[in-house]
């Protein structure tokens, strides 16, 4: 067992530029030049807006997607260039997604026990107690297998089928859990479940967990460590509590003033305009001297100048 | 006109949909009243009832259908109304932001085509006069005049919402309803659409407002009143402060005390939700409806409670929240 204060999958210097158009080429900078570390037995959120970048940084170490540069380290080990269907699959066995829509994360026409067979012939998993071992996992995420394995999967709400998403991922006994806006389509009656069961099986297991979301009060709520997302920069990371209540780059300062609280209202009087948070940053870029990321105390960093090796 | 005139009442509303399995009774007897100037936040589960509100003051459309009540608007029974009358108070009394709006703009028409059109649509006639009106608020929604040049799809969701909002209140609604305006929406853009709907009341440019959101927090910020719906009915009305600093129902309690927010963390305290789900609202049995999933249920809860007065404007629809007292612990 790895030790905690070790991550298990450290991204160093990630880049994913889009291109679009075919004679005349379009270039995006869909991340640019993000670092970070992920740890067992932590959440890490990362919060970002809407095209701010934060499910390619899902795909990229998910391997759905390859990056321009930079590199991905999984237990010290550059897997940033593995290619071919056993290196790739052997690195699935150790890392899984969950996404947005349950709903159409499976195949509408396979019963749920007939998804969970698949897992093992997929992954070559030898087990001679393979219902034993699905029973399990189902009732780690609080599902009665009896009442499940035979369903289709139209016939369980969203949440149920969410937390087979993460059954399916601890029947392969991962080490990494990347969950993209997992409850943004679940009822606000099932989301709290959902959450808590992903923390406990992150706290129990020592599963290493990337939290992808744009609810700030929910990253704050579950998550040890958290990463600000800026139009593909990271503008803020470090211990969740300190950049919460310390937020220091002028982005993160306004993503939280726009937070609804019900302990205290919204400064009507202060002027607000969303077009305006792209000018302000950059003002703050050009005003400081600084450069690359300051720490401004004990983890927690603020980005001072934007990298300038886009290419 | 007063101030503490009503531009709304609703006495003991019921609109059902009419379908082959039998009527959802989504919404079954509400009662409430809204002030000029008041902007009636509107809160409750999917499925409890909230945006059937909006339709059936809006356009009762089958399969909804209207049961028995009234829906007075400035006097007048809505529910009473043909649909060319309806039309008539349409934008200019009346006037919604549906839900979904953001995606119903035309990919291949302009800005300033759709808003033509559209106007159009609603008998009135999209003249040089009203276009200069609708460059003037361009202005209040702090959008620059050339967005009317623009195809949708070079907006983002928080600029097409402020298109929408200058177009529902062309006219100068006496009541402006607001469906989910926030919801597919940034949390920087949440934060002015919203705030954007109080500055329109403030400028008069809007009357009094329904402000439906699936979300306490943001409707708390700039709503004067809240109407918590619980499966179809009234769980409690009162002052926004009264409901969120000191609710009185077991469900306003259950969902202010499940919502996350910047100061609570897992490890420090573990918020739960809501056990269980909302009745089918098609074959609901009688006694208050929220009795499943409540903590304090009694053997009177299988009898429907009555609406109750609590204070001045705060209403409650629970057999024992006297007995719960208003500490917020209980």
């Amino acid at each position: 067992m790895r030790k905690n204060n070790e991550p298990i999958l450290e991204a160093k210097d990630l880049t994913k530029i889009y291109s679009s158009g075919i004679i005349n080429k379009e270039y995006t900078v869909a991340v640019n030049n993000a670092s970070f570390e992920l740890y067992p037995g932590k959440v890490t959120s990362l919060v970002g807006e809407s095209g701010s970048g934060k499910t390619t940084i899902g795909r990229l170490i998910l391997k759905l997607t390859e990056p321009n540069s930079g590199k991905i380290l999984f237990k010290e080990e550059d897997i940033t260039d593995i290619e071919g269907r056993s290196s790739k699959k052997d690195y699935y066995r150790q890392i899984q997604g969950v996404f947005q829509d349950p709903f159409s994360s499976f195949n509408p026409l396979f019963k749920i026990n007939r998804v969970f067979d698949m897992v093992f012939r997929e992954f070559e998993l030898e087990a001679e107690n393979k219902e034993e071992l699905i029973s399990q996992s189902l009732q780690e995420v609080n599902l009665n297998p009896e009442r499940i394995l035979d369903k289709y999967p139209h016939q369980l709400s969203g949440g149920q089928l969410q937390r087979l998403l993460i059954a399916r991922a601890l029947l392969l006994d991962v080490d990494i859990l990347v969950a993209d806006e997992i409850i943004s389509m679940l009822d606000a009656s099932t989301r709290m479940g959902v959450l808590n069961l992903l923390v406990d099986i992150c706290r129990d297991k020592g599963l290493a967990v990337l939290f992808i979301t744009h609810d700030l009060n929910l990253g704050y709520y579950l998550s040890d460590d958290t990463l600000i997302l800026h139009e593909g920069n990271l503008v803020e990371r470090g211990a969740t509590t300190k950049v919460y209540e310390n937020p220091r780059h002028p982005y993160t300062q306004m993503l939280f003033e726009s937070v609804p609280d019900i302990e205290e209202k919204w400064d009507r009087s202060e002027e607000f305009i969303p077009e305006q948070i792209t000018e302000v940053v950059e003002e703050f870029y050009q005003n400081n001297r600084e450069e690359g990321y300051k720490e401004v105390e004990e983890n927690h960093y603020v980005l001072m100048s934007l990298p300038d090796n886009i290419g | 006109m007063e101030d503490s005139e009503a531009v709304l009442e609703i006495s003991d509303l019921k609109t059902y949909y009419r379908v082959m399995k039998g009527d959802v009774k989504a919404v079954d007897g509400l009662n409430f009243t809204i002030k000029r100037r008041e902007i009636l936040g509107v809160v409750g589960e999917s499925g409890c009832g909230k945006s059937t509100l909006a339709y059936s003051l809006i356009s009762l459309d089958k399969p909804l259908q209207h049961i028995s009540g009234e829906a007075r608007l400035l006097g007048q029974d809505l529910m009473q109304l043909s649909k060319k009358e309806k039309r008539k108070l349409k934008l200019k009394n009346i006037s919604i932001i549906p839900q979904y709006a953001l995606d119903a703009f035309s990919p291949t028409k302009k800005i300033k085509t759709f808003i033509k059109d559209l106007v159009k649509q609603h008998g009135r006639r999209a003249d040089r006069d009203f276009m200069n009106k609708v460059k003037e608020r361009f202005q209040i929604v702090n959008l620059s005049t050339s967005v009317l040049n623009r195809y949708a799809m070079e907006l983002s969701g928080g600029m097409k919402q402020r298109v929408v909002m200058l177009i529902s209140s062309m006219l100068n609604p006496d009541l402006l309803i607001a469906d989910e305006i926030t919801s597919a929406l940034d949390v920087t853009s949440q934060r002015y659409v919203t705030t954007l709907l109080a500055d329109l009341r403030d400028e008069g440019i809007i009357g009094s407002a329904i402000f439906i959101s699936h979300d306490l927090a943001t409707l708390y910020q700039i709503a004067d009143r809240i109407l918590v719906m619980y499966a179809g009915r009234l769980a409690e009305l009162g002052g926004a402060d009264e409901i969120v600093h000191n609710p009185r129902h077991p469900y306003s309690r259950a969902l202010i005390s499940s919502l996350p927010r910047v100061g609570i963390q897992h490890k420090d305290r573990r918020l739960t939700g809501i056990k269980g789900t909302p009745p089918d609202l098609t074959d609901i049995e009688e006694g208050c409806r929220f009795r499943f999933r409540c903590q304090h249920r009694t053997s009177e809860c299988d009898a429907s409670p009555e609406m109750d007065q609590i204070q001045q404007r705060h209403y409650i629809r629970c057999w024992n929240y006297k007995s719960l007292g208003s500490d917020q612990n209980a």
